[in-house]
């Protein structure tokens, strides 16, 4: 547990929180929020361990968008853009595709806070997108842009190449040079690929990546702790237990 | 047809900064006030999931509905203009609070220069270093006029900084309400370099509160926890100065402040030399109401202030062929590019850790601290390392020439996950006679009104100020040691599409000459006496500072002229 500082609310007691950290004014309460889920955490960890060695089922791994061959392609082209090697797991064991395929059937994939009204015109790169198509439309049209010029360079699916095929391919649609698709470019594609890709892997795991907080781990990443007040002047690195937006659940 | 309400003292449309300062002097005045609010209600209590990095800093969670309402964008007039459909360059805020939720809390006063920039300029150098086309001008206050309501924002706000005073910025009355913020190892460095180099450095003034603190208003909030969910998120513990645990829970206090959200200000109804009210859409139900007022205040964010004022015809427009007219005039950004980033082979750093304001900066090249004779750009910026919680999804910084994906990158970019300092620039950006706001002709919002349209580009002035910054920023982290370095100071045509700075300014300028200016010192609009619009639409340029600050000093003094109109009408100057 953290030492005590009479400034700093970080072990007290709910109550004790919510006084230093809310306040009353004239029956407002300002602040203070969080307090509930700093009781307890102690508890909290060590049933998560209880957890993960009964192997619960995850109901998240299901598909709401992709079809099975779209997911596929998903998995073996998130592998490449983020492989397994010696740090850790790749995205394919992250979870990223579940990932993807979850963020394309959210209202991200459809646009919905973004200007979708006509008219349409190509302006100049430095204008920013102006397709009419949704973003979950561009990523299929992507993902079959890669079976096609695979069946075409390979005679064989995407998800059925080796690594240095993935690779080679996967160079192509980034340059944007040798295969068209209709409505979008490869290079649009591989673009919004690579990035859901980096979200995947190190988002909050609540969004089906980053799978047992394994993509923080990697890189010695806390996650979301409530505040580092005590140590942030500290001059040595400071590896700390990743917490997740579940450990703040349930208080 | 709009239903008609019954007639309030003062209506304002915006609830962020500028629209809770200005409600919270009313209302302890014992004048009522009703305060449109077009996004939702906040508190404390929605952040409970805020240290959520996908949510709030790539999904915007707190930003406007883009659905909704956008502008649109061309570099010159020759060129199409587009809507901005997604977002890129800058954020806008929305709900209770604006951008006063989601901001980091840096918080500066823009230099003396600033105020009196063409005066100064002229002064210094002659008329002739003034390029054809920058259309400066002074401010018509000057810094010493404005010091005690940066004082009064920063007392209220609860600003947290150095003790001593720095010697590159405009002289203080008080020291800052608290002391400065924590230093990290790595602001250490940066310091240490920066004296190295003969320079001032001085922690950034911050708004994260760095101890419990009760200000002059009575509100009491708790210290930062240095969380790093600062920028773009809200703070769930109040720490962070906002409108939403500031001023506005003051102003509802008093019993006079009547917040109405989901209230979208669409027009001001006047007759050409006074306003009698606006006319807003309840955005859940689309109907449309009627709400005179004796004082109409715009104090929406710098964009929506020009779109209303053109919407409503009111105030004569910008004419960038003719160069008269006001409204729309001195559009102003931010100019960012210019850096310097370092990585570590051997050392690692807490940077996961940080604040929204937490930082060193010096201003050694910023404003005219330093000699431009023979420079071929005026103004400057600050150089600064900052500490704001390298969140993973967003930081996966390689050394140049490393592959962007794949295993190359990945191995390279957990190597310095935790290795990497950046040195940044935040420079200023001048007016040009073609850089300006008006109504698209094209595109509209989702109530049928036209989009703002903003025609703006970089020009020579920005990049070489770029070139400028990036070297000085390099020779600063070269002193920190860095294993391997490398500082870019190219800037390109201005590009919509990466984020840059929500510093957006101008449009609704301040001055004393009504021929260049819309607002006088008290933000009062020259054309009609009882509207007032605030905020940093009144910028006649944009400064190498965060914008908050002086917007803050600006809506106090504003807050102190609508009170002074209240009693005796007129013009206040």
């Amino acid at each position: 547990m953290p030492e005590k500082d009479s400034k700093q609310p970080v072990d007290n007691s709910r109550r004790n929180f919510l006084k230093n950290s809310g306040f009353a004014l004239g029956g407002l309460i300002v602040g203070g929020v969080i307090g509930g889920s700093l009781t307890g955490q102690k508890e909290a960890t060590t049933k998560e361990a209880e957890k993960v060695v009964e192997k619960p089922v995850d109901y998240n791994k299901a598909l709401m968008f992709f079809n099975q061959e779209q997911f596929q392609t998903t998995e073996a082209a998130v592998e490449c853009i983020f492989p397994q090697d010696e740090h850790g797991p790749g995205a394919k064991e992250l979870g990223v595709a579940y990932y993807i395929d979850h963020q394309l059937a959210s209202p991200w994939g459809i646009n919905a806070k973004d200007y979708m009204q006509g008219p349409f015109y190509k302006g100049s790169a430095t204008q920013g997108m102006q397709s009419p198509l949704r973003r979950a439309e561009i990523f299929t049209i992507g993902l079959q842009g890669l079976n096609t010029y695979s069946q075409q360079k390979y005679n064989k699916k995407f998800a059925e190449l080796s690594e240095a095929e993935h690779e080679e391919v996967l160079t192509v649609f980034e340059e944007g040079k040798e295969f068209q698709l209709t409505g979008t470019t490869t290079k649009e594609f591989f673009k919004m690929l690579r990035s859901l890709t980096l979200e995947g892997v190190y988002a909050d795991p609540m969004y089906g990546g980053n799978k047992d907080m394994q993509g923080w781990k990697m890189r010695k990443y806390p996650g979301n702790q409530m505040g580092y007040a005590k140590d942030i002047e500290k001059e040595e690195f400071m590896t700390i237990e990743p917490k997740s937006l579940h450990d703040h659940m349930g208080h | 047809m709009a239903t008609k309400l019954p007639k309030v003292p003062v209506v304002i449309a915006g609830m962020g900064w500028s629209g809770g300062i200005i409600a919270a002097e009313l209302t302890k005045a014992g004048i009522k006030v009703v305060g449109l609010e077009r996004g939702k209600g906040r508190s404390t209590a929605d952040y409970y999931m805020a240290h959520d990095e996908l949510r709030y800093a790539q999904r915007n969670e707190m930003m406007q509905d883009l659905s909704k309402e956008t502008i649109t964008f061309r570099h010159n007039t020759k060129e199409r203009s587009l809507p901005m459909r997604t977002y890129g360059s800058f954020l806008l805020g929305d709900g209770l609070g604006g951008s006063g939720s989601h901001w980091n809390g840096q918080t500066y006063r823009f230099l003396p220069y600033d105020f009196e920039i063409k005066s100064k300029t002229i002064e210094r150098y002659g008329a002739k270093k003034i390029p054809e086309g920058m259309t400066l001008q002074d401010w018509g206050i000057t810094y010493d006029e404005l010091e005690p309501y940066f004082d009064k924002f920063e007392k209220m706000a609860g600003i947290a900084g150095d003790q001593e005073q720095n010697p590159m910025v405009g002289k203080r009355s008080n020291p800052f309400p608290l002391p400065p913020m924590k230093k990290t190892p790595i602001m250490k460095m940066f310091e240490e370099a920066a004296k190295k180099l003969g320079y001032h450095p001085y922690t950034i003034p911050s708004a994260n509160l760095t101890d419990i603190y009760k200000n002059p208003d009575g509100i009491e909030r708790a210290a930062c926890q240095y969380c790093a969910f600062c920028e773009r998120f809200g703070c769930e513990y109040g720490a962070k100065a906002d409108p939403v645990v500031t001023v506005i829970p003051v102003a509802q206090n008093t019993g006079n402040l009547e917040v109405r959200t989901y209230s979208n200000v669409t027009r001001i109804i006047h007759d050409g030399k006074k306003a009698s009210g606006v006319v807003y859409v309840n955005t859940l139900t689309g109907e449309e109401f009627e709400q005179p007022a004796d004082v109409v205040i715009l104090a929406s964010y710098v964009f929506n202030n020009v779109r209303i004022l053109l919407n409503s015809k009111l105030g004569k427009p910008y004419d960038p062929v003719a160069g008269t007219g006001v409204i729309g005039r001195n559009y102003a950004y931010q100019v960012q590019a210019g850096k310097a980033i370092g990585f570590y082979d051997d050392k690692e750093f807490n940077t996961f850790m940080g604040a929204g304001a937490l930082g060193t900066i010096f201003d050694d090249f910023n404003g005219d601290n330093f000699d431009h004779s023979d420079l071929n750009f005026l103004h400057g910026g600050g150089i600064r390392v900052a500490q704001t919680g390298a969140r993973p999804i967003a930081s996966n910084s390689v050394p140049k020439g490393t592959k962007s994906w794949g295993k190359e990158f990945k191995s390279t970019s957990i190597k310095y996950a935790n290795s990497v300092i950046t040195v940044s620039t935040q420079g200023a950006n001048l007016p040009y006679k073609h850089h300006f706001l008006d109504l698209d002709p094209v595109y509209k919002d989702a109530y049928g009104m036209p989009l703002l349209r903003i025609t703006y580009d970089f020009e020579d002035q920005d990049r070489e100020l770029t070139k400028f910054l990036a070297e000085k920023a390099g020779e600063v982290l070269k002193e920190m040691g860095p294993s391997k370095m490398q500082v870019s100071g190219e800037l390109g045509p201005y590009d919509i599409t990466p984020y840059q700075s929500t510093h957006n300014t101008g449009g609704v300028v301040m001055g004393t000459d009504p021929s260049i200016s819309a607002v006088n010192r008290y933000s009062q609009m020259w054309d009609a006496e009882n509207v007032f619009v605030v905020g940093a639409s009144s910028f006649t340029h944009n400064s190498g500072y965060n914008p908050t600050g002086t917007v803050g000093a600006l809506s106090y003094l504003a807050a102190e002229g609508i009170l002074k109109y209240l009693q005796k009408g007129g013009s206040l100057v």
